[in-house]
């Protein structure tokens, strides 16, 4: 079987057009092999260029080269460097959970309407939904009192357990992580580690990147470090 | 066809027109008045398409072409130059911009909405507002009094609008409440097609977030298609997957809206994100 994502020769720079077209390296000739089920973990220091890679495969960021063939149940074996931007959008929301850095919520939206949302528009009925939203919400510890409320006045560490149960609760084939652990505490640390276990069970292909080292190495199958856009690494 | 609507290069020229007008315009130019014969070429070599259920948004500053753009699919404005096709209209074979005047009226009675900037354009404003919604009614063939009076009622308490004031006049209304009506209105007809240009432009703040709240749980709830046109970001963040940026009546970029905003490729578009407060 192919990989679920082959990724060749990634490459993307910044053209700053206002600063007379500056050129900034977010990656550079990134190749990565993501197995069916198997988890990757990036580490690096910060600019070193973990975020774009995320961002490339979900398209928020243009590649400037290369190929990222993705296995898709839907819509079979497709390029996501180069695939038709309705293509990208029903994959985003049939198979990929993405948590990034920063939550980007909509204004008046309640915590849990905006978990029943991502089920509702797969298809799920309303109550099942609100129902698979408020466990998932419990499960990642965030308190009940805050459900009707509206996440632009979260603390960081909960908007990030928003983000996690957001991108979750809809068992995603494929998961992104954009350091899923920053400011969170132990308790919440372990209901993380938990979902990612139980996803990973039901066949989730996933890319974190992290701060944690701890964290990580007692989830990923292999990881890579990245320095000034470029990848190295691999071990078990 | 696969698209809800699909635009070719559709453009609409004020003026007499000469040989250059279109090359010497543009945002490479910075102008959209071509400088020979003055002619203004408020749009050009327009084209895209909109997924069934998507809302498509675009952005550009005032002047950019935007209305001029959904005035000529709104069939307000003949297009200099064009095609549109409709799914929904002989499954999207015929170029609607050639029929008859009376198979256009058809299509905008029966399949499209559009909601203005201005209410005054939307509405009779001195008709009251069941009244407003009725005519749209009558136009895409309803006939039975009781029905339209049952579907206005439904419209209005849809939208907000408190029954009592059915049969009250929009000029007594409030910005918000005409734009409800409006909406109301456009909707009558359960079109596949909404055309939003600017409805919260000039209204308070508290009541463009309930109107656009409105707009983005009708879009969830039907499923119909909507182009929304706003000059300003956090409207098209709000409602819309994708985004056509417009500027001197040409599209400099059309992307995901999160990449837009992110990853903008044209020097205008990272002009604007960088000007966002
Ligand atoms: N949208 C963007 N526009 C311009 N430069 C960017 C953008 N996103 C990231 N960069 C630059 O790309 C480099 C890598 O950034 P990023 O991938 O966010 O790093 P990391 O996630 O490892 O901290 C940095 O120099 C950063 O400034
Ligand atoms: N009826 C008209 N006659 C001449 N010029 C017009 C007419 N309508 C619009 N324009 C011009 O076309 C250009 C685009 O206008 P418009 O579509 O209203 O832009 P936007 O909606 O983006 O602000 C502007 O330069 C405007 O002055
Ligand atoms: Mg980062
Ligand atoms: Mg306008
Ligand atoms: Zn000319």
């Amino acid at each position: 079987m192919t990989p679920h994502l082959h990724i060749e020769n990634l490459t993307k720079t910044f053209t700053l057009h206002q600063f007379d077209g500056k050129q900034i390296v977010g990656c550079t000739d990134i190749n990565l092999d993501l197995e069916h089920g198997e988890f990757i973990g990036i580490t690096g220091k910060s600019g070193a260029g973990k975020s774009t890679i995320l961002k490339c495969i979900y398209r928020t960021y243009i590649p400037t080269s290369g190929s990222m063939m993705y296995h898709s149940d839907t819509h079979g074996l497709i390029d996501l460097a180069k695939a038709e931007e309705r293509d990208i959008l029903e994959i985003r929301q049939k198979e990929i959970g993405y948590v990034s850095q920063f939550l980007r919520v909509l204004p008046r939206v309640t915590a849990l309407d905006c978990v029943v949302e991502v089920l509702v528009e797969i298809g799920t009925e309303k109550a099942a939904a609100v129902a698979e939203a408020r466990a998932i919400l419990s499960h990642f510890q965030l308190s009940e009192s805050l459900w009707e409320s509206y996440p632009n006045t979260f603390s960081g560490g909960e908007k990030l357990r928003l983000n996690l149960a957001r991108a979750m609760v809809k068992r995603p084939k494929f998961l992104l992580l954009d350091e899923p652990t920053a400011s969170l505490d132990q308790g919440s640390k372990a209901s993380v580690r938990d979902m990612i276990i139980e996803l990973k069970r039901g066949g989730t292909s996933m890319i974190g990147i992290f701060h944690d080292l701890e964290f990580m190495e007692s989830v990923v199958d292999k990881e890579f470090n990245m320095r000034n856009g470029i990848m190295v690494g691999g071990y078990a | 066809m696969d698209n809800r609507v699909s635009i070719r290069n559709v453009s609409k020229i004020y003026g007499k027109g000469c040989d250059s007008c279109i090359e010497l315009t543009g945002p490479e130019h910075g102008r959209n008045r071509c400088p020979k014969c003055g002619t203004i070429v408020a749009c050009a070599d327009i084209g895209f398409d909109v997924y069934p259920g998507e809302v498509l948004g675009i952005v550009g500053e005032s002047g950019s072409g935007k209305s001029t753009l959904v005035k000529t699919l709104y069939f307000d404005e003949a297009p200099t130059t064009g095609e549109f096709y409709l799914q929904d209209f002989e499954e999207g074979l015929s170029n609607v911009y050639g029929l008859s005047s009376l198979q256009k009226r058809y299509i905008r009675n029966h399949l499209m909405g559009m909601v203005y900037q201005n209410p005054h354009l939307g509405l009779r404003l001195d008709y009251s507002a069941g009244g407003n919604i009725a005519e749209k009614l009558l136009m895409a063939d309803w006939n039975h009094v009781g029905d339209i009076r049952e579907r206005a009622k439904e419209l209005l308490t849809k939208t907000e609008i408190p029954i009592e004031r059915m049969d009250d006049k929009p000029k007594y209304f409030s910005g918000g409440m005409q734009q409800r009506v409006q909406i109301s209105k456009a909707l009558a007809n359960n079109p596949p097609l909404l055309l939003l240009d600017e409805v919260t432009t000039g209204l308070d703040v508290s009541v463009q977030a309930s109107v656009l709240d409105l707009i983005r749980q009708i879009g969830r709830e039907l499923g119909i298609s909507m182009i929304v046109v706003s000059h300003d970001f956090s409207v098209i963040r709000m409602l819309t997957n994708r985004t056509i940026v417009m500027k001197n009546g040409r599209i400099v970029e059309q992307g995901l809206t999160d990449q837009i905003m992110e990853d903008p490729q044209h020097a205008y578009t990272q002009l604007l994100i960088n000007s966002l407060i």
